[in-house]
């Protein structure tokens, strides 16, 4: 661990033509590289034609109408555009506001130990970025998004991918690094005093909280009464305790070997599970009802923040981030090689209504709402701040990271969103619409989805439960969530190899894959929380200061219990929700990460004011604009909506009043229970939605105060540390540049040498 | 060695740093150059340290 030279740095600058190079020491290599060569003819013709098709590819997607819109034409306007984006805007970015200093040390370098801070080769830590921020989210929230057509979901995923989402991360990363990698809570604190700090860090925690109920909820829906699933996800624990302990005791470090093995069983409990969910025992055992399966979430949930690492957590992390990789690449090529024609309309008749059965409310505000993963996405910041700076090899390496990395996840929501809209959109809503209107059967969901008025024939119950034996399912009416949709999708998709007689595999494949995701998601979401909470409350002083050592197991017990008791009552709150949970509470979710986001874009927004670039304060500005106008709205109307449909007070306050007069069943609610559970949840859901709102009010106002008084000349100062010579080289771009190269080769030739990164050697 | 070998050793070494494989021997490299002369743990000693160390400030995996 290097402690700051007190000596004031001397740069060493050789100008050649259009590049410097500079030197921190005189008996190194260059260490940073400054290109100020113009573009070339072939780049400005490049990105030319890279335009005009992007141009082409939106103009085929928003103005054909008819059934041959192929998703070909979103995978190119979507890849044009990022390309676009990346090259300017994020270029732009990176000129005006990030001014990336690769004669500073980064983290990474100044506090290197071999295990946590380690500068890392940016095309390996681009992975590790993606992997830690790419989850469920992206692949579920384009799914419900599709009740409004394809067209908004799209145009929202990949412009507010590049003016918003990608925007957030590249700065959050851009001044956590400068903050020898502070996490986001500790930056508000910082950055924004004692009360906006506090209401951040609570924000997060609480918002932690429903997202991981949500996400709970979505694999209980997808697994709920299908013992094919419920084997498959089960057998995950066994695999991955396996991995643990081949890992520890057998072949220590050899990560890819165990991880190889662990898909190849998982494969295999994936095809088991089609043997075992047509044996009279398999049924039995494996059937479960949505509440047993919350409460198995919840014990495990508990276990996995409990029990150490290495047994658990670690080894489902590495099936997840090559599951993850793996199927997207896999989707990618499927979609290219199937290349699907849509069947969603481009824009729906709910998009203006607000009235449809998956989630509630017009477009604006909620399809912002309900694609935020994939978007813009506030949990990002938590990895972009803490996490990923500890691995950063060069400042110059943060748009690639930061900004690349979401365009990749913005990409991934994409692949979903065509995957959903290539689905006939009578099962679609099938599939989608609450049990409450449904029923439950295919007869009266057949009977049901033909009064919503879509185009195209309408669906017989014959038509519904031949889809559902198609996939190896019992019924596919009502599973919500997502994840069944995107994994009938995925199984029309994947067809493309092994043929149609490989579906039931496919789908449960997709189901898997996700609940993979999900349950690492929720054992590491919990252990955070757990940590967050501890660390809240032992600030509190008193006995609880005792918290603060990691070792009490009470305190760790006490704190577990704490976390899971709070999204598992969330969960359970909404799998017996009659109104059906993922509709009343995907919104919740959906307003919680945009909260969150606009959390940290305040707090980068502060910072960029603070460092005396008010004229450039609209780069993250438009998007905290932008987005506290979304979810401001969106929360306002979920507490203040006079249609009980929206708002959760007037929904709570009809049905208490039905209860008062004495009724036994009203609207969804069909006895005394349900109407009783719908006056319970409408008012803890309106409630949290109050909280959120609250508290990023307190984040924005207190923001507010700051920058006036920085804008005085009299504020806080900025928080950011002495810069450290560096003395290490990793080149910025993805594909290095000839200069980049050059001076590698000078490095390179270095050998073992004190200065030379130890995590970049591909050569 | 051919273009195949190349890119099968990059597309292991990628994989290798990406999930892990070659970390401990990144950790000897860094104790040799910074710490040189000093002791140094075994692979499974290493990796117990890892994971303790995940144990007390977890990552956080995103939605």
């Amino acid at each position: 661990m290097g402690s700051p030279p007190a000596a004031p740095q001397h740069l060493i600058e050789e100008v050649r033509g259009d590049v410097t190079f500079v030197r921190t020491d005189p008996n190194l290599p260059p260490v940073a590289i400054i290109d100020r060569s113009p573009i070339t003819r072939r780049h400005r013709l490049l990105f030319g034609a890279i335009a005009v098709l992007g141009a082409v590819a939106w103009a085929m997607i928003a103005f054909l109408r008819g059934e041959t819109v192929n998703a070909v034409w979103f995978v190119l306007a979507a890849i044009c555009t990022y390309v676009i984006g990346f090259r300017f805007y994020a270029r732009l970015i990176e000129m005006k506001i990030v001014r990336p200093r690769d004669d500073h040390a980064t983290p990474a370098e100044i506090y290197e130990n071999g295990t946590d801070y380690m500068p890392t080769d940016r095309r390996v830590l681009f992975g590790h970025h993606f992997a830690a921020i790419a989850g469920a989210g992206p692949l579920v929230g384009p799914v419900l998004a599709i009740q409004m057509g394809y067209l908004p979901g799209t145009i929202w995923i990949i412009l507010g991918a590049v003016l918003a989402g990608c925007v957030q991360d590249y700065l959050v990363l851009a001044i956590s690094t400068r903050r020898r990698g502070r996490s986001l809570g500790q930056m508000a604190r910082d950055e924004l005093g004692p009360v906006g700090g506090t209401a951040a860090i609570v924000g997060v925690l609480v918002i932690m909280m429903i997202l991981l109920a949500v996400l709970g909820l979505v694999v209980v829906n997808a697994l709920a009464e299908s013992p094919w699933g419920v084997f498959s996800i089960a057998m995950t624990i066994p695999i991955a305790i396996f991995m643990g302990v081949y890992l520890r005791y057998l072949r220590p470090g050899r990560v890819s070997e165990v991880s190889l093995i662990g898909v190849a069983l998982l494969l295999l409990a994936v095809v088991a599970g089609g043997w075992v969910g047509h044996t009279d025992w398999g049924v039995q055992w494996f059937t479960l009802s949505k509440v047993t399966l919350s409460w198995c979430l919840i014990i495990y949930g508990l276990a996995a923040s409990v029990l150490p690492v290495w047994l658990l957590l670690a080894p489902r992390d590495y099936l997840s981030t090559f599951m993850k990789i793996g199927t997207i690449a896999l989707l990618a090529v499927g979609i290219l090689l199937a290349r699907p024609v849509m069947a969603a309309p481009a824009v729906s008749q709910f998009a203006g209504s607000g009235a449809g059965p998956v989630f509630a409310g017009s477009l604006f505000p909620f399809l912002f709402i309900t694609i935020a993963c994939g978007a813009l996405s506030g949990f990002h910041s938590l990895i972009a701040s803490g996490t990923t700076p500890k691995l950063l090899e060069k400042e110059g390496q943060m748009r690639l990271i930061g900004y690349g990395g979401m365009m990749t996840e913005s990409f991934v929501a994409v692949m979903a969103l065509i995957t959903a809209s290539i689905l006939n959109p009578h099962l679609y809503f099938v599939m989608n619409a609450p049990a409450a209107a449904t029923g439950g059967t295919a007869e009266t969901a057949a009977a049901y989805v033909n009064t919503l008025g879509l185009s195209g024939q309408p669906i017989t119950p014959t038509e519904i439960t031949d889809a559902a034996a198609g996939v190896g399912e019992q019924s596919i009416v009502s599973r919500t969530g997502g994840a069944p949709t995107l994994g009938f999708g995925m199984a029309q998709v994947l067809s493309v190899f092994g043929g149609s007689g490989l579906k039931a595999f496919w789908y449960h494949f997709a189901i898997m894959f996700e609940a993979l995701f999900i349950l690492t998601t929720i054992d590491a979401g919990t252990r955070v929380a757990r940590f967050m909470l501890s660390d809240g409350l032992s600030n509190l002083g008193g006995p609880l200061r005792r918290l603060h050592d990691p070792s009490w197991k009470v305190g760790a017990w006490v704190c577990s219990i704490i976390v899971v008791a709070a999204w598992g009552s969330i969960l359970l709150m909404g799998v017996t929700d009659p109104l059906g949970g993922i509709n009343t509470l995907f919104p919740l979710f959906g307003i919680a990460n945009q909260l969150l986001a606009a959390i940290a874009l305040t707090v980068v927004t502060v910072v960029v004011i603070k460092m005396g670039m008010l004229k450039w304060a609209w780069i993250p500005g438009i998007p905290l604009l932008w987005d506290l106008t979304v979810t401001l709205t969106a929360s306002w109307q979920k507490i203040f909506s006079g249609d009980p449909k929206l708002g959760y007070w007037t929904q709570h306050f009809q049905f208490r009043d039905a209860q008062e007069a004495g009724k036994t069943s009203f609207g969804a609610a069909k006895n005394p229970e349900q109407l009783q559970d719908v006056i319970r949840n409408t008012f803890i859901q309106g409630t949290l939605s109050i909280i959120f709102a609250t508290v990023v009010l307190i984040v924005v106002a207190s923001a507010v105060v700051m920058t006036i008084r920085s804008m005085r000349g009299r504020g806080r100062p900025l928080a950011a540390e002495t810069p450290v010579p560096s003395r290490i080289f990793g080149p910025s771009r993805l594909l290095a540049t000839p200069v980049e190269k050059e001076v590698q080769k000078q490095w390179d030739m270095l050998g073992d040498s004190p200065a030379k990164s130890v995590g970049t050697s591909a050569h | 060695m051919g273009h195949a070998g190349r890119l099968a050793r990059q597309v292991r070494w990628y994989v290798g740093s990406l999930m892990g494989d070659n970390h401990y021997q990144r950790y000897l490299t860094h104790r040799r150059r910074d710490h040189p002369g000093e002791p140094v743990l075994s692979e499974a000693q290493y990796w117990r340290m890892r994971h303790r160390q995940t144990e007390t400030n977890p990552g956080a995996r995103c939605c």
